[in-house]
């Protein structure tokens, strides 16, 4: 057993690779996880996050490269490293022929789970995830909303040591998620891992402690959510607007304006330490956008200046 | 299999998680990573859900090989007269085809259970895909799967039987054993198809599964004696599965048994064990892509 390199790490991965046929959708990528961390996986969709995932599960094999999960090789002892872990993944795959609360217990019941242990666990889990008067409903009269929730309350079935998350809150609206993102921080506090992937970039900013951007199947860079914004992007970035036909033109009468220029078919982005001053210069230049913008540097724009693409395409 | 899962209260009010609790130690059991030995759990859950939902399909394919009885062996049966059965005695022609449509019910209902069915809860109901994610194993998946198709097959089996007697197409207590034989003749069919859906991806190739059952319900010595072929397509015939479970269930039902019934019952169990190494071969590239 890989005990004695991996002891310190619940989540350890080298040279992770997963082809399909000539495709890598995974490319090499090595990152570990410590015991109660939060770990996001950012990057766009067909980075490769959610296959990642279904390794640490077990449920999909490498090409190359190890895995230890708690010590174990998820594809060697598949049934014994899930009994620890919690899964939600992208898609809700409920059980639509079993009802609300059914869900629940069926579930546990994979985890060889007693019945004196689940029911009351599936009333706990119903109240927290605030579904407790859709006990007795069927699956598919819940909102999309509500399934997410169900499937959230049915990864903790098991109490989980490890709780992957993939794209927990995609499709909920701004009052969901917050619920939702109140919700994981209980558990990070518990001393759950979680381990997140998502495309959105304030998600990832409230809930990781450390992540990775990852493209293509490959890290690009790695650290908290700070030390990133830090290391890849300035203090604040000014966002200019033109029109759609002029954004480009405008971007080389903007040149030396701020550290950099980043010109894309809605905007124009100005990397800079100070927004308001660099705004002054634009105007002293007789450009005038039709609409300015100071913010500061978030996630997105460190993907932005990793991959030159966008998170959300 | 669960000895780590130490009980807290719950999310809310838990305990925080030690370095202990993230310490677990492997088992080194024979299939431990496709089998955790708990394939009632996916039984239990098929049984709940026929029972909430769709326990209607469940007796609509109940009545097909009923249909066929009345319309085949009460209605042409008036224009065929008797026929001369296994042990060479003339019996009627419903009591001649009942076995035989008995044997092809056993077969499509294991080869529904094991092909389409597995092949929609693979890849539209996503329902292995969220068991999987559990302690779960491909084999206990596989195992609960079958177990429900037998179970499905024997309870048709017995329905089937009861309609014969009452029909007054018994006339021998050896037929009772009818019931058994056919789940041999599902478990046979049952093992061998949810191997062959492990290379299934599209609706099109699913229905070649179609193409291959159809012709052999009609040829198998269903509705007629092979002696009507020619030899080279009798040995054809011969070598089908289905047929060994026609002749099979056709000598039990007038309890003539021969040589030849050995030769059924060791068809069948040779088919088992091929279908389900198969099946255990590919269950990784069934559940685990």
């Amino acid at each position: 057993m890989p005990n004695s390199l991996t002891r310190d790490y619940v989540i350890s991965a080298r040279n992770l690779t997963k082809h399909y046929g000539d495709f890598a959708a995974v490319d090499d990528i090595s990152f570990d996880v410590p015991a109660g961390e939060s770990f996001g996986l950012l990057g766009p969709n067909g980075a490769g996050k959610s296959t990642t995932m279904r390794m640490i599960g077990g449920v999909s094999q490498r090409t190359s490269g190890s895995l230890s999960i708690m010590g174990l090789d998820p594809e060697q002892h598949g049934p014994q490293v899930r009994a620890h872990l919690g899964v939600v993944p992208q898609q809700d795959n409920l059980d639509e022929e079993l009802r609300v609360r059914d869900n629940l217990i069926v579930y546990g019941r994979y985890f060889g789970l007693p019945l004196s242990y689940l029911k009351p666990k599936a009333d706990e889990l119903l109240e927290f995830a605030q579904l407790t008067e859709k006990a007795k409903s069927k699956v598919d009269s819940l909102s999309g909303g509500m399934k997410r929730r169900l499937t959230i309350a049915r990864s903790l079935i098991n109490e989980p040591k490890i709780l992957l998350l993939d794209e927990p809150t995609t499709g909920l609206d701004p009052q969901a998620r917050h619920i939702l993102w109140d919700r994981l921080f209980r558990l990070k506090e518990s001393g759950v891992t979680l381990i997140l992937t998502t495309h959105y970039m304030d998600e990832a900013e409230q809930l990781c402690d450390r992540l990775v951007v990852v493209d293509k199947g490959k890290i690009m860079a790695e650290g908290s959510p700070s030390q990133l914004i830090r290391e890849h992007s300035t203090r604040e970035v000014l966002e200019l607007r033109f029109g759609s036909e002029r954004n480009t033109t405008v971007a080389a009468e903007l040149q030396g304006i701020g550290d950099r220029l980043e010109p894309l078919p809605d905007r124009v982005l100005i990397y800079t330490h100070d927004g308001e001053a660099a705004l002054e210069q634009v105007a002293s230049r007789g450009l005038h956008p039709i609409t300015s913008l100071v913010r500061r540097s978030s996630l997105e724009d460190v993907f932005l200046r990793l991959t030159g693409r966008s998170l959300v395409d | 299999m669960t000895e780590n899962l130490t009980r807290r209260s719950g999310p809310s009010s838990a305990q925080p998680l030690t370095d202990e609790d993230y310490r677990i130690t492997a088992h080194n059991r024979r299939f431990s990573a496709l089998y955790s030995r708990n394939a009632k759990a996916v039984i239990a859950r098929g049984l709940r859900a026929t029972k909430s939902s769709n326990w209607l399909i469940m007796v609509s394919g109940f009545f097909e090989p009923v249909l066929y009885l009345i319309s085949m062996g009460v209605g042409l049966g008036a224009l065929v007269g008797d026929v001369v059965g296994p042990g060479g005695e003339p019996i009627s022609y419903a009591a001649y085809i009942a076995p035989a449509l008995l044997a092809v019910s056993a077969m499509n209902g294991a080869v529904y259970d094991s092909t389409w069915n597995v092949f929609f809860k693979m890849n539209f109901a996503k329902l292995y895909q969220g068991m999987l994610y559990t302690s779960l194993g491909p084999l206990d998946v596989a195992i609960g799967e079958i177990f429900l198709a037998l179970l499905r097959g024997a309870m048709y089996a017995t329905g089937f039987t009861a309609v014969m007697g009452m029909m007054g197409l018994i006339t021998t207590p050896w037929a009772l054993l009818m019931v058994p034989a056919s789940v041999l003749i599902a478990f046979g069919f049952a093992s061998f198809g949810m191997g062959i859906t492990s290379y299934m991806k599209t609706f099109q190739q699913m229905d070649w599964i179609n193409f291959v059952m159809l012709p052999m319900f009609l040829f198998s010595a269903t509705f007629y004696p092979l002696s009507v072929y020619p030899q080279g397509i009798q040995w054809f015939i011969q070598a089908l599965p289905l047929w060994h479970g026609v002749e099979l269930l056709r000598q039990i039902s007038v309890g003539t048994f021969t040589s030849a019934t050995a030769i059924h019952i060791l068809y069948y169990l040779v088919m088992i064990l091929i279908g389900m190494v198969l099946t255990t071969s590919r269950l990784r590239k069934l559940f685990l892509k």
